[in-house]
């Protein structure tokens, strides 16, 4: 009998604690994590019976402003696009219309910078493991070890297109692409550039580069003047023929397009990242006869290249041109750290389409970088 | 690699044909149709789906040179924000995309339905920065910072629309007419890739398809617009018959006359080849 | 020393770009602004480093009545006359030294400046980019040769994705129904880019991204100097 007091008492309290629950409300604010401060979590929990409401946020002045909800009747927001180690004050106000009553909840938070981007660990475990393969191949490269680099044609040729431009006794024309200096494509270019001015200043023979960007014309200048010291011939270096043109992108076509027809260079060289000018390029400089080495990472022009030129680089051979040209070991052993990158791409690829046949979702979701 | 005389004078004819083939559609409308790609469809319902007031970005990443493709994406784009009420930030990453971009609102506001949109509330043209994705990076922190005065040397302030504005992550979509780079591509992989803003944009018809793996299931690009006949078909979904559409002709005609010159160089090789072939045989006989 | 002050540069900026990519704490954070707001800051300054590059490659041509000269001579009075016309009336609603240029631009219908830019670089713009559509059908002449059997499909894809972008290609297979919609010519052309044509480029462009990843790499890690003009 005293056992079936004591139940009746424990349901009796778990009752008025679940009838307590339904009543009380909460209105917590905690700093979203693995961000650099810049966000607050809000929750709230309010009794049955509210239809409306108001969350707001105090000003620099402390006068509480009211904040756009997504929905009327959320659980949480988000606030983002605040300042780290500032805190933040914000009202909850929740109206129940049919009882013309209203609760109004107060609480403030501070968001915090953490030190991890969580949602992108997967691109920190794919650049370490890229990272560290190119640093092993390239450690093995110092060590002695001979790695085998394919023909590259496009590159080959350099030599052909300089001794065409020797023997006829016209200059050589380099385009570096129309990006600015802070698109690898155009250093890829400027690598390039180094090896072939040292060449063209061997044979004498002179190298025109427009630029389209001023700090693109300072790189180049440095890169061909270097490469005239390298070669022993300072006093060949014409710093006029390395000048700029136009930021405007016709424009400098335009300019481009003028000195083929005018001066006739007798090898023609496009490397870099080009756009919708490709054409309009190689075409011209197909009309006056000149050999054609052209080359890009950007895949959509590369059939214009391949119909006007005599040798295109395709994507990747571009950022393998210093290494190829130069025959460096620890260069060319940095691209067998790109092979190792391919296979593990082509691996990642293969796993993601088993698992989401499958129905496992978590893998895809892992490298997209959710979680965060 | 080079041509010889006779591909020289071939060279010529062709160029010949192809004026008249796009000039004679232009002085006498055929007015075929079109239909509407789903990529097309997609940037057009990422504008059609956002709630009236809230605010999208257009960046005039293109110059004088090709406006014919990417200013009717432009104006189309501007007349359909307004039309669902929404609020139009005009930025450029090229030195001359502040004149696109005023360019455009003008020939938006020359349609009476819009004529009455006020500077300063209904749109603004903050202008050109320098800088390409670098600027893009500093605006996901402050666009105020980046752009403390607009095109026309107005104070951020005193330009009520901007009022609710602080980085990129407020802006409802954020579209890159492009021509090259800086553009589309730099947009994607700031405001989309990191800022989680739905990013659109249009691209002349030979980069297009450089643009198409952005068009994927995390929605890198929310659909696209490639080229005169994307502007077309945006044309057709707002009702719209502009300048787009009237190029088309033009546009289809020369296509057509390309598939025939193709045909007319497969007959040619196919008779060089034979005719080099009897004269082996011949030789060998 | 020389050549190693720009290595070390290139090595901690490239670290610090690399450690703000994941760790959202300051000071990384703050330093990526900086060097940002550096590069912006550099950026426009190089502006004055091609104009420079610009006025002395045309004047010397001209000075030196070199082949051609005239050409350059018409780059220097195009390029001081815009900078003329920008800097005394101004652009749109800016003013320029003598103010807004009424009594001109009532003249003109424009300020100078916006006339010029609107009546002869805007055309003379157009036109260069226009000058696309015939290279391409000379180009396409010249490449959809039927030789191989492989340039049999690419001519077959080129047909199709041509057709399939015209209003001729609409009308052509509009007639079809509802339920071939597939066979659509637009419908065609729309698979070819999306799928085969996409598939290749993707393929392309994570070679492309690996390369960058490794260029980065060589260049963070001082192996690729090139670019400094030398290895030595």
């Amino acid at each position: 009998m005293k056992h079936i007091y004591y139940l009746l008492i424990v349901l009796l309290l778990l009752q008025s604690a679940m009838l307590w629950a339904n009543t009380t409300s909460s209105f917590t604010i905690s700093d979203k994590p693995w961000d650099k401060g810049e966000a607050l979590i809000l929750n709230w929990n309010l009794p049955d019976g509210y239809d409306r409401l108001n969350l707001q946020k105090a000003d620099s002045l402390m006068v509480y402003q009211d904040m756009e909800l997504d929905e009327p009747l959320v659980s949480g927001f988000v606030d983002d696009n605040l300042d780290p180690d500032e805190t933040y004050h914000y009202r909850l106000i929740a109206y129940n219309d049919a009882l013309a009553d209203s609760i109004f909840i107060e609480a403030q938070g501070q968001p915090k910078e953490n030190w991890f981007y969580m949602h992108k660990l997967s691109f920190l475990l794919l650049f370490l493991i890229l990272g560290s393969a190119i640093v092993f191949y390239v450690m093995a490269a110092r060590r002695g070890k001979d790695f085998y680099i394919r023909r590259i044609s496009g590159l080959d040729s350099m030599e052909e297109a300089i001794g065409r431009a020797t023997e006829k006794g016209k200059p050589i024309l380099f385009v570096p692409g129309i990006s600015e200096l802070d698109d690898i494509q155009t250093i890829a270019s400027l690598s390039i550039l180094g090896q072939l001015a040292q060449r063209a200043a061997e044979y004498n023979t002179e190298i025109i580069v427009p630029c389209r960007f001023a700090m693109v014309l300072s790189a180049a200048r440095e890169v061909v003047k270097e490469a005239y010291l390298k070669a022993g011939r300072p006093d060949a270096y014409r710093e006029d023929r390395i000048f700029y043109l136009t930021d405007d992108q016709f424009g400098y076509v335009a300019g481009i397009d003028g000195i083929i027809v005018r001066e006739e260079p007798a090898a023609n060289f496009f490397l870099g990242s080009f756009y919708a000018e490709s054409l309009i390029l190689a075409e011209t400089g197909l009309s006056t006869g000149a050999i054609q080495t052209a080359g890009t990472a950007n895949a959509h022009q590369l059939p214009f290249f391949v119909v006007s030129c005599d040798y295109t680089l395709i994507g990747e051979e571009l950022f393998a041109a210093s290494a190829y040209l130069s025959r460096d070991a620890q260069q060319v052993g940095s691209l067998k750290g790109h092979d190792f990158g391919k296979l593990l791409v082509i691996l990642l690829i293969v796993v993601g389409i088993i698992l989401e046949i499958a129905g496992q979702g978590w893998f895809k979701s892992f490298l997209m970088g959710a979680g965060s | 690699m080079s041509v010889n005389t006779s591909s020289h004078t071939e060279r010529r004819i062709v160029f010949l044909i192809i004026f008249l083939a796009v000039m004679v559609p232009l002085i006498f409308p055929i007015g075929w149709g079109s239909e509407v790609s789903p990529i097309a469809r997609m940037s057009y319902d990422l504008i059609d789906e956002t709630p009236a007031g809230k605010y999208g970005l257009i960046s005039f990443d293109y110059e004088a040179s090709t406006i014919t493709e990417l200013q009717p994406m432009a104006v189309a784009q501007i007349e359909h924000a307004w039309s669902k009420g929404q609020k139009i930030i005009a930025t450029a990453l090229w030195p001359q995309g502040p004149q696109m971009a005023e360019a455009s609102f003008a020939e938006a506001k020359r349609n009476p339905a819009y004529a009455d949109k006020e500077y300063g509330v209904d749109y603004v043209n903050l202008g050109y920065k320098v800088g390409g994705i670098v600027t893009l990076q500093a605006m996901g922190s402050s666009i105020r910072d980046v752009y403390p005065k607009d095109s026309s040397g107005k104070n951020w302030d005193d330009l009520p629309m901007l009022k609710g504005i602080r980085t990129l992550k407020d802006l409802a979509w954020v579209s890159s007419l492009s021509s090259g780079v800086p553009g589309l591509k730099e947009w994607v992989m700031i405001a989309h890739d990191v800022h989680n803003v739905p990013v659109t944009g249009g691209t002349t018809a030979v980069s297009a398809p450089g643009f198409l793996p952005y068009v994927n299931d995390q929605k890198q690009l929310h659909g696209l617009l490639g080229g005169l006949k994307a502007a077309s078909e945006y044309e057709m979904l707002i009702d719209k018959k502009g300048p787009a559409t009237t190029k088309m002709d033009a546009q289809s005609v020369a296509h057509i006359v390309i598939l025939l010159l193709i045909t007319l160089g497969n007959i040619t090789a196919f008779r060089r080849k034979r005719a080099k072939a009897n004269l082996t045989g011949g030789q060998n006989a | 020393m020389k050549r190693n002050i720009p290595l070390i540069l290139a090595f901690v900026s490239g670290l610090i770009v690399i450690f703000s990519e994941f760790i959202p704490h300051r000071p990384f954070s703050s330093i990526v602004d900086s060097l940002q707001e550096w590069f912006m800051i550099i950026s426009g300054f190089a502006m004055l480093l091609g104009v420079m590059s610009l006025l002395r490659m045309n004047a010397a041509k001209v000075s030196t009545r070199s082949p051609d000269w005239q050409y350059h001579l018409i780059g220097i009075i195009s390029f001081g006359l815009m900078v003329l016309m920008g800097a005394l009336w101004g652009m749109e609603e800016q003013a320029g030294i003598l103010g807004q240029g009424a009594s001109i631009s009532a003249w003109l219908g424009k300020k100078p400046f916006d006339y010029t830019y609107t009546h002869v670089f805007v055309p003379l713009s157009a036109t260069l980019f226009s000058l696309l559509a015939f290279f391409i059908a000379s180009a396409a002449y010249r490449a959809f040769i039927i030789r191989t059997l492989e340039s049999n499909l690419l001519m077959i894809a080129a047909v199709i994705v041509i057709l399939g972008r015209t209003g001729f290609g609409t009308m052509l297979t509009g007639w079809l129904p509802e339920s071939y919609r597939f066979w659509h010519l637009p419908n065609l052309a729309d698979y070819i880019m999306q799928y085969p044509n996409t598939a290749a480029q993707r393929a392309i462009m994570i070679s492309a991204a690996l390369g960058v990843i490794g260029s980065g790499l060589r260049i963070i890690l001082g192996i690729e100097r090139s670019y400094l003009g030398g290895d030595k």
